[in-house]
């Protein structure tokens, strides 16, 4: 029997601003030198979880515990944040938001330094865990200069340098690539095998943490664990469906076709599973779905033509890049941290002005157009919704863009009355916007940007951070605003929504158009998945495997039907 | 891009390889000398050695051309302050009055007010160099380590440091806010009039606001958690050690604020008087 690192014992949790409990009556052991996954859909309670165990609850947020919770045998809440912290090391979600330090040694180091560690022995202790995580040649590196994947490596060494026993992921996986997020995966799972710490991940893309081997995973719903299980025996229950989390595609492709997962198909893993008797099913469901073919048309109403950028003039960050998009379309932007995605799209707003080449809107010529003058066009919804709120009212906040463009006031009444409607959020019309979700949020700003009758929308990453009912619920909203005619741009890491919401994709890597195809034939595509640091989907090795003809209009078809599925449950 | 101001300057001179200790002392006694003195000789020499030292550190003008506009405009605005609620000061301090223009009883302009707001007008010239120099030359990394060494609590020192390195981000957090809110059709440009664009600068503070709060609750649970503030010293794993060349340059500012000081009143007044 493995000894016991971590123990809830009827542990309930309630923070001082809520009525409710976010934990309640949880019991979970974790053992010395295990790797566990907690999942769960937004709100569940997970991040709670991983803030008892970090400390952050109850000596950051107070509020009112029940039970017990000792770590390494030590009740947490006889002890403080800050002998947890050499206990428990953290390694937060928002890769940016953490870094203290300014180059990478400094930032290593930054925990030494509050143990007072003289400077010589620092850079040497800086030095041996940098080569831990293959950053030895990085340490005088500004952190600004890494790529995604680095920084994470950073915050990772950062925690490490302490000797920590147990380390605690919170949603590594957030705002990386999809490559990135693999190579992280990889990393952690690494530096368990080297050093055998004990591993805790709190994430909900559960395909992707799945890349590599974990013990045993954790599913957290309204504040109770709903399942303590293996991999595989978790794959054979309907546990994930059943609480809004994302099956791995694959094995929604099996339970689709009928064929009934157990535990004995060690179905966790695309390369442990077994699929012996499976392949007549899924070959048969295969044969039964037929594909609906769209026609394309080809009505351009946003066209760049060789368009180069560069914040300092030698160096471009956008090379020569062409593409036209057609009315009524709803395209993917995707590729790498830092390919030019974001810079593309400031392009198009006129947020930055082109160094060579055209931009047109609908046949004109808007290339020295003000920001202004294209905004009656093109509207921006920005990632963060915190970024573009600036009113205290939810009705006001929707009325502000025709209020400046000065509209009469029982135009502006009508048209924001009617695009609440259309969003959903005409019942919240006179709440205040800080008593809203963030999905909800984020819709006020698409509304707010719907209401001046843009004929094309462009989202940065619309669904980052949110769980798959929220996921659904915003990528449903957008689809119905396309059918409207609305022409839709979004900037996205989540391969599933290309797959799923946008028949064409654009890949972007190192400032240039690499691909303009389906969104199946990129995701299919391995030099074009290398080069973008996009990740195949799992839909295409499975039907690989089963010998199915024409793998991609598996994936097809899958999309299809189970786009069709999740909406009955709309 | 290029709107950062106020940040760093990676250059190769001498005053960047000063420990940042060393350049905040020389900052501080050059700062408190030019506070303390009125005599134009005085500030007329330290205006001379600023603007040496600051050949010296290749910083180019242009690198902190925006924030030195700013200064100028402030330093109009003072005279100009000056001038409306004390005409007469410069005759109160000199004893004597040569008029120049008659314009209404005490709004006559004279010599000696001239005189007095010019060596007002120098003792700017001769800080800001300095401050401006301490600032983009420093390694923000440097410079808590800096404050804390010559006594003032790390925890400040951090929080201060900290605040001049998210200088960057939010000022690059403040553009891309102001571009989203331009393309929402509020107008920033100068085909608005003043009052309106002031009005509406307001839709992208709310926003910078509530961003930056995000931001500083991820930063204190990140620094927290690595166990910043548990004991009552901290070590700094980018403190440049004391260099020969750093005990030098100490040595001398406080000489040159020494004599300085000795200068100033050695008759006995701050004021260097050419109407006696």
């Amino acid at each position: 029997m493995k000894k016991s690192i971590i123990t809830f014992e009827n542990y309930s949790f309630k923070y001082r601003s809520q009525t409710e409990p976010s934990l309640q009556n949880i019991n979970l052991t974790i053992h010395e030198g295990e790797k566990v996954v907690i999942v769960g859909p937004s709100g569940s309670g997970k991040s709670t979880l991983a803030h008892c165990i970090n400390g952050l609850v109850p000596f950051s947020c107070k509020g009112d515990m029940k039970g017990s919770l000792k770590i390494k045998g030590e009740e947490t809440k006889e002890l403080g944040i800050f002998s947890l912290s050499k206990m428990v090391g953290t390694v937060l979600q928002d890769p940016d938001g953490q870094f203290i330090g300014l180059s990478v040694g400094e930032d290593i180091a930054f925990a030494l330094e509050n143990d007072m560690i003289p400077q010589d022995q620092m850079r040497y202790q800086v030095m041996e865990v940098s080569k831990l995580v293959d950053l030895e040649t990085k340490v005088e590196n500004s952190i600004h200069e890494l790529s995604g994947g680095q920084k994470q490596r950073v915050s990772l060494a950062g925690v490490l340098v302490d000797d920590v026993d147990i380390l605690l992921f919170d949603e590594p996986l957030a705002n990386l690539d999809p490559a990135t997020g693999q190579q992280a995966i990889a990393l952690i799972d690494q530096i368990q095998q080297e050093t055998n710490k004990t591993i805790i991940m709190i994430e909900h893309r559960l395909e992707d943490v799945l890349h590599r081997k974990v013990d045993r995973i954790v599913v957290v719903d309204e504040g109770r664990i709903v399942s303590d299980t293996t991999p595989h025996e978790l794959m054979a229950s309907d546990v994930l469906q059943s609480s809004n989390i994302r099956e791995p595609l694959y094995v929604k492709a099996l339970k689709y076709a009928g064929c009934n997962i157990t535990p004995e198909m060690h179905a966790a893993y695309l390369d442990t599973i077994v699929l012996d008797g499976s392949q007549d099913k899924l070959q048969k469901w295969f044969e039964a779905k037929k594909v609906v073919e769209k026609e394309s048309r080809n009505d351009p109403i946003l066209s760049l033509e060789n368009v180069s950028f560069g914040y300092n003039q030698p160096n471009q960050t956008i090379n020569n890049v062409s593409f036209s998009i057609n009315k009524g379309e709803m395209v993917s932007i995707v590729g790498k941290n830092g390919a030019g995605k974001s810079t593309i799209i400031k392009l198009i707003c006129g947020f930055e002005k082109v160094n060579s080449g055209k931009i047109r809107l609908m046949g004109e010529d808007i290339t020295r157009a003000t920001i202004f003058k294209r905004a009656e066009s093109i509207g921006m919804v920005m990632q963060n919704p915190n970024q573009m709120i600036s009113k205290h009212m939810i009705y006001d906040e929707v009325a502000l863009g025709l209020v400046m463009r000065g509209v009469g006031e029982r135009e502006i009444k009508e048209r924001v009355e009617a695009t609440l409607k259309v969003c959903g959020l005409h019942p919240f019309r006179n709440w205040p916007i800080s008593a809203l979700s963030f999905g909800q949020k984020k819709r006020v700003t698409i509304a707010s940007i719907l209401v001046l009758n843009p004929d094309i929308i462009i989202l940065d990453e619309p669904t980052a951070g949110q769980d798959l009912k929220h996921y659904t619920e915003i990528m449903e909203f957008l689809c119905e605003l396309n059918k409207r005619g609305v022409t839709i741009i979004m900037i996205t890491h989540d391969m599933h929504l290309m797959l799923e919401y946008t028949p064409r994709a654009i890949a972007i890597a190192d400032g240039q158009v690499i691909a303009d195809d389906s969104a199946v034939n990129i995701l299919t595509n391995e030099a074009v998945i290398e080069q973008a640091n996009l990740k195949k989907t799992s839909l295409f090795d499975l039907a690989v495997r089963t010998q199915i003809d024409n793998p991609r209009d598996f994936v097809t078809r899958f999309i299809a039907f189970d786009k069709e599925v999740r909406d009955t449950w709309q | 891009m290029a709107v950062e101001l106020l940040s760093y300057i990676e250059r190769k001179s001498p005053v960047h390889s000063l420990s940042g200790a060393t350049k905040l002392i020389v900052f501080l006694a050059w700062s408190s000398a030019a506070m303390l003195t009125y005599d134009t000789r005085v500030l007329l020499v330290m205006l001379l050695l600023s603007l040496a030292i600051f050949a010296i550190s290749k910083v180019q003008i242009r690198d902190i051309s925006f924030v030195l506009y700013f200064i100028l405009a402030f330093l109009l605005l003072n005279n100009i302050a000056i001038y409306i609620f004390s005409p007469q000061e410069g005759v109160k301090i000199y004893g004597s009055s040569h008029v120049i223009i008659d314009i209404i009883g005490r709004y006559n302009i004279t010599i000696e007010q001239l005189f007095y707001q010019l060596n007002i007008t120098l003792k700017y010239f001769v800080v800001t160099p300095a401050a401006l120099l301490f600032i983009v030359t420093t390694h923000p990394s440097e410079f808590a380590a800096s404050l804390n060494r010559i006594g003032v609590s790390y925890k400040i020192s951090y929080a201060i440091s900290l605040t001049l390195r998210y200088i960057p981000d939010i000022q690059r957090e403040f553009r891309t806010i102001a571009q989203s809110q331009q393309a929402r059709g509020i107008d920033m440009s100068k085909n608005e009039k003043l009052w309106k664009r002031v009005g509406n600068a307001s839709t992208i503070i709310f926003p910078l606001i509530l961003s930056s709060l995000d931001r500083i609750e991820v930063v204190s649970n990140a620094m927290e958690l690595r166990g910043f503030g548990k004991n009552k010293k901290r070590s700094w794993y980018s403190a440049k050690p004391f260099k020969r060349g750093d005990y030098i340059v100490i040595i001398v500012s406080i000489l040159l604020l020494i004599l300085s000081l000795i200068i100033t009143f050695y008759d006995g007044n701050r004021f260097y008087n050419p109407f006696m």
